[in-house]
Order: C-alpha cells, then structure tokens, then sequence
C-alpha cells in the first residue's frame, strides 16, 4: 500500500478505469494540457491522448449537455468542474437532463456519468467560489451524491462512481487534495452507499464528509484527553445515506453530532438528524446539534471567514453540549 | 480534440431556392410515402387534441401540425445510425421516424403501454431503436444532447450524424451559442435544424432575436448556414439531401434555417390572440399536405380515390391508435420507482425507511 496525497489516489482512480474501460473520458476546463486545475488529471493526456482527455471551452452548459447526450449513447463521460461553483451554470443539465433521462424515458437511457470536482470554500476566495453543493444536488431523485474524506475512500469512491450506471455527484474539496494516506493498490472498490466508522468510541456519534471529517478527527484527540471517546462516522454517500451504519452507532452512543461544511438552512445534516429522530428517537439521550457554516455569504475577510466556516472549537462545543458537559 | 481545421469558408447563409414543383426529382413511390407520413402526423395530432378535449389527455400538449414537411421531409434521410434530439413538440418527429402511433398516443394517455411508459408524457418522447434521445421541455436543454450523440460517433468512429431540432424561441439560449462553438471546434457532426414558425410561445421573433435571419448565425461559428422553405417538402427534401452528405462525410456542423408556421397555438390551451386570421390563413394555402396532394393529383401520380383510399387507411390508424390508448392499462404502482436508478446500490433511498409515511 502506497502513501498517496488525496488528488494522486483520484488520478491513479482515473487511469485505472480509463485503462479498463475504453468508452470512459475525461472532459472539463483545463483537465488536458494544464494538467487539471488541481492537477488531478496530471500527465491522463500524455497517457491516452486527446481523444479521451478533453480541453473544453469555458462552456459548462455545453459540455455538460454534451457528457449527457454521449452517456445516453453508451459512453461513460466523467465531466470535471474545475469547482462545483461553476457547476451552477449547467445545473439545467444535471437536473433537467441527467438525474432525470431514465425515469422519463421509460427505462430506455440510463445514464451513467460522473461529474466531479472540488466542492465547498477553498482559502480566501470569497463568495461566489465556496458553496456546498450537496445538499442542492441530493434533494434530487436519480443522482447518487459522494464525497471522499481520505485517499483511500476517494481511490475507491471514484472507481465505483464511474461503474455506475447512473449519474454521479462527486464532491472533492480543495483544501483536502493534499491529505496524505495509505492507498491500496489495484482494484479497490468502495460501494456507493456504504459508510466508514473512522473511529470508534461510546460517548458521541460525529457525523461528518469530506474536509468535516478531518475537522472531527482534530475534535477527537481534544475531547480524547477530557476522557470524551467519540465515534467519527462517515456517510462517505451522502445519498444514499448508510443508514444501518448510522443507526448502530447511534444505538451505541445515544448522543450525535452532524457537521457540515454547507449552510444550516435546508443543509444535508438536517435530513440526517431527522431520520435520526423519527427513526431512532427513543434511543437518543440528548438534541441532536448542528455544527454548520452560518448564513450569511462567503466573506473574503479572513476573521469573517473563519467565523463563517465550522471549526474544531465549534465541534467540541457541540459534543460538550449533546452531553451536557456545558 | 484537435482539429484539422479543413474547413470551407465559413458560410454566407445558403437560400435554397429549390424548384417547388413537388415532381422536381422525388420518385413517386416515395412521395406517396411523404404524404403518408404527414398525414399520420396531422390526424395523429388532431387526434390527440380531440382526446385533450374529452380530457383523456393532461398537462401541455404542443401539436406539430404545420410543421409536418420539416420533419418528414428531413428524416427521410436519417440512417438507423443516425440519432435525433428535440424540444417538447416531438410527436411529429417520433411519427416520421416511424414510431409507433399506438405507442405514442399511449404516452400522451398516461399509459404502461406508451414509449415511455406513461412516465415522459407528451413533451417526452423516446424510442431506444430509432435513437430517438427524446422530446425535452427546457427550451435549449437538448443542444447539449444533441452533440454529445455527435460526439460519439466521432469517438467510436461511426459514419452517423446527429439530427438537433430546435425551435426560433430557442436562439437566444446560450446552450445553442455553447454548443454551435462545441461542435465546430471539434468538428462533430451534428446538424443543428431550426424550426421557426416565427413565434417563442406568443413573442414574436422580431420582439426577442436581435438578428432573425438565422442562419448567418452560422458563420459566427465558421460553419455553413441555410435558409429554406419549411412549407415545401421538395425543397426541405433535396436541401437537406446535401446538408446530411456533407455533414455525414466532411464531419462539420451545419445550421439549417427552416422557415414553418404551426397552425394551431403554441399548445393547446393558447388561444393564438397575437397572430392575425389572415398571417394564419395565408399559411394554411401553403399546407405542405394540401400543396402534395394537388400535386399528386395534377401529375396523375394519385388519383383522388387513391387520396381518398389513403386518408382512410392513415385514419383508420390513428384511430386504432387512440382505441389502444384507451383500452391500455394505466402504470402499475410498481412503476412508481422503477427506472429512478438502473443500478441497484447499497441502501438505496427510500423515504418509508428514514421516516416517511409508511
């Protein structure tokens, strides 16, 4: 098992399948002779050339509809969006066209696609450059939403993304793809749908994604010295979420904490915390608490920022308060 | 992709200017099968509009009658290969592909039986044989759709084209700018068909396109455009003849400008309040089914009885067609969930599970 940073684990993902697979392709702004914006794609072009390693014009409208209309005749397009901010401009294909040709054609065209990129705020880049997307893109039906949190998970996250027969939101996030961690070589598969306990403990369940679960990792050790054992559980799919994995841990502790990097309004840890209580209830000790990014717009400042964003401080104040310990 | 760039000079728009006699070249047999398919389309639509009426059918119903001789007369040189995307007024190509009229009227029902099974409805028409990739109601959603199936083609070195219809209301769209630079950029050969009828629901182009003269949009893009008479089948029929050979084998894009008129509103539930009754009626002189018929006759080709014989039969089944619909069963319970997802995955969603009403 290699040490790979979290972008090489997505690369070697990429090569494998495409190497696997002729009818995958890899489109989106700069993947091609820029090597990725975020280098994920390095070196894809030198390996298999332009005709499956696509440079597109800043048309993501266009070359998302384009991933679609190849998918319904039976290529497997993987579409990157340099940041899934920009995936809002071809949202009418995601929603309209992708998540939606199967149902509406009967049966007849599935449509199996990947889009991805990297999600949520990176550093200092302000408003328009850090939403979540996915609580946006799992309200939908017909679209399975992921979002690794390690190399491992992205390695295998990834490969199973672009085996599915249907579309696929994968969610990377920028200040991640330098996270290092052991990735096991050759085929590795993580099934869609299947949730990690990161590590296990009998006092809290912290659910958190992506970026979140490291965030949860630092809250961990801290809460570890105060004698706090808690259990990290990573969804991993966010939709479908692994909800046998979230009801064990959550019969184990009796107490849970949801952290999300997206806006608590309509964020995708309010559907997690209510089918906690009407599933769960009668094993819930104490409220379940929401740590999540404030409402307010991204601001460029960097004391706003940090305020705006959740912290390993605001997560501790939310296991000190599922238990009581305020 | 790199492209070789063997490009001929971007286009001045092409007005065909085609002899309108309908004997100017079209074999006899095949013209009787033209006329054929135009009737199917018109009773067919007329059909479903009687049906809309005694409210068996629901929601927004955009009928191609008007339009027929685009449709008919373009697809006549569609390979099996080739594969067609639309906007929601969709029946009349899924009829001139030669889909099935019971099939279609069974969607438009609500039906199991229908080509998607009862789950598309009217904007929505699919066929997996005809590649049919569908009728779609965002207005310029399917441009996209259009040259991804181009796309393909070049990727698995097929010799197909992509057929993209798109209504005059669709230009201002920016996924019609995006994807005209896509496919000539990247040489796909895709043909991107307007079909004007001159009115985006009821805004007249001349309130909404700055430019109407729509195919020297074409030459923004360095491909070619042309401007045709989309009330005369002879003219759709032998200008499109070129433009699906030069696209099939010299891989460019093209633009063509289909000047049509629908007779009826936008959709059924539009009482057609901004248009005169004599634009209307001038157009209706220029019913590509009436002109072929007289045609037809004037040449001897069809006796009146034989026109009479073949209004019949077309009739006799649509009308079976709207029998079917009627008779099929509605969608099982079952299919309420069907086909959201192809794959099965691990703790597929289901909101019973996490809290909903069991």
């Amino acid at each position: 098992m290699a040490v790979l940073d979290l972008r090489d684990a997505l690369n070697q993902a990429l090569k494998e399948e495409m190497t696997r697979d002729e009818s995958v392709f890899i489109l989106g702004e700069e993947v091609a002779e820029y090597n990725g914006a975020y280098k994920v794609t390095k070196g894809l072009l030198d390996h298999f050339g332009p005709k499956r390693v696509l440079d597109t014009p800043i048309s993501e409208s266009g070359f998302t509809g384009l991933g679609v209309g190849a998918a319904m005749m039976g290529l497997r397009p993987v579409v990157e969006f340099m940041s899934f901010n920009f995936s809002l401009v071809a949202i009418d294909q995601i929603l309209s066209n992708a998540s939606k040709m199967l149902y509406m054609s009967g049966g007849l065209f599935p449509i199996p696609i990947v889009f991805r990129g990297p999600n949520g705020a990176g550093p200092r880049v302000s408003s328009q450059h850090s939403h979540n997307m996915e609580s946006v893109y799992a309200h939908f039906p017909g679209i399975h939403v992921m979002s690794p949190s390690n190399p491992a998970d992205a390695k295998g996250m990834l490969k199973a993304a672009i085996r599915c027969n249907d579309p696929v939101i994968f969610l990377e996030n920028e200040l991640n793809y330098s996270a290092k961690g052991e990735v096991p070589d050759g085929d590795y598969i993580v099934p869609i749908g299947k949730g990690d306990i990161k590590r296990a403990g009998d006092a809290v369940t912290i659910i958190a994604w992506s970026r979140m679960m490291n965030l949860a990792h630092q809250a961990a050790d801290e809460l570890a010295k105060q004698g706090v054992n808690v259990e990290l559980l990573d969804p991993r799919t966010l939709k479908p979420l692994d909800m046998p994995l979230i009801a064990a841990s959550v019969k184990k502790t009796g107490r849970v904490v949801v952290v999300e990097e997206g806006h608590f309004f309509c964020g995708l840890g309010s559907q997690i915390a209510d089918s906690i209580y009407t599933n769960l209830f009668d094993y819930l000790d104490s409220p379940i608490v929401r740590v999540a990014q404030s409402e307010n717009p991204m601001p460029y400042a960097a004391n706003l920022e940090s305020a705006t964003m959740p912290s390993v401080a605001k997560i501790i104040q939310a296991v000190n308060q599922v238990t009581y310990r305020t | 992709m790199a492209s070789d760039k063997a490009v001929e000079k971007p286009g001045k728009p092409e007005k065909a200017g085609i002899k309108k006699d309908l004997n100017s070249g079209i074999p006899r047999e095949k013209l009787v099968a033209m006329l054929e398919k135009m009737l199917t389309i018109r009773y067919f639509e007329e059909a479903s509009i009687k049906a809309y009426q005694q409210k068996k059918i629901a929601g927004f119903l955009h009928t191609y009658i008007g339009h027929e001789a685009v449709g008919v007369g373009t697809l006549d040189h569609k390979l099996p290969q080739d594969s067609v995307v639309t906007t929601y007024r969709c029946h009349g190509l899924y009829l001139a592909l030669g889909g099935s009229p019971r099939e279609g009227m069974a969607e438009l029902f609500g039906k199991v039986t229908g080509c998607a099974r009862g789950k598309g409805g009217s904007m929505h028409f699919f066929s997996k044989e005809l590649n049919y990739l569908g009728g779609h109601g965002i207005v310029g959603g399917q441009f996209g759709i259009g040259i991804g199936a181009a796309f393909k083609s070049n990727y698995n070195e097929e010799n197909a084209v992509s057929f993209i219809f798109f209504g005059d209301g669709a230009t201002p769209q920016g996924t019609f700018h995006e994807c005209m630079n896509l496919a000539a950029l990247w040489d796909l050969p895709a043909i991107f068909i307007c079909e004007d009828n001159q009115y985006g629901m009821g805004t007249a182009n001349s309130r909404a396109i700055a430019n109407t003269d729509i195919a020297s949009k074409a030459a923004a893009y360095g491909i070619k455009g042309y401007t045709i008479d989309g009330m005369n089948l002879a003219e759709v029929n032998e200008v499109m003849k070129h433009v699906v050979n030069e696209t099939r084998t010299k891989r460019r894009p093209a633009l063509v400008h289909m000047k049509t008129y629908r007779f009826f509103g936008h959709s059924v539930s539009d009482a057609g309040l901004y248009r005169s009754k004599e634009e209307v009626d001038s157009y209706k002189e220029q019913d590509p089914i009436g002109v072929a018929i007289k045609e037809l006759t004037e040449n001897k080709w069809m006796s009146e009885e034989d026109v009479k014989g073949l209004q019949k039969a077309v009739k006799a089944r649509v009308q079976d067609a709207v029998d079917f619909a009627d008779e099929s069963p509605e969608p099982p319970l079952e299919e309420l969930t069907r086909h959201v997802f192809k794959d099965e995955v691990e703790n597929m969603y289901d909101p019973a599970n996490v809290g909903g009403v069991k």
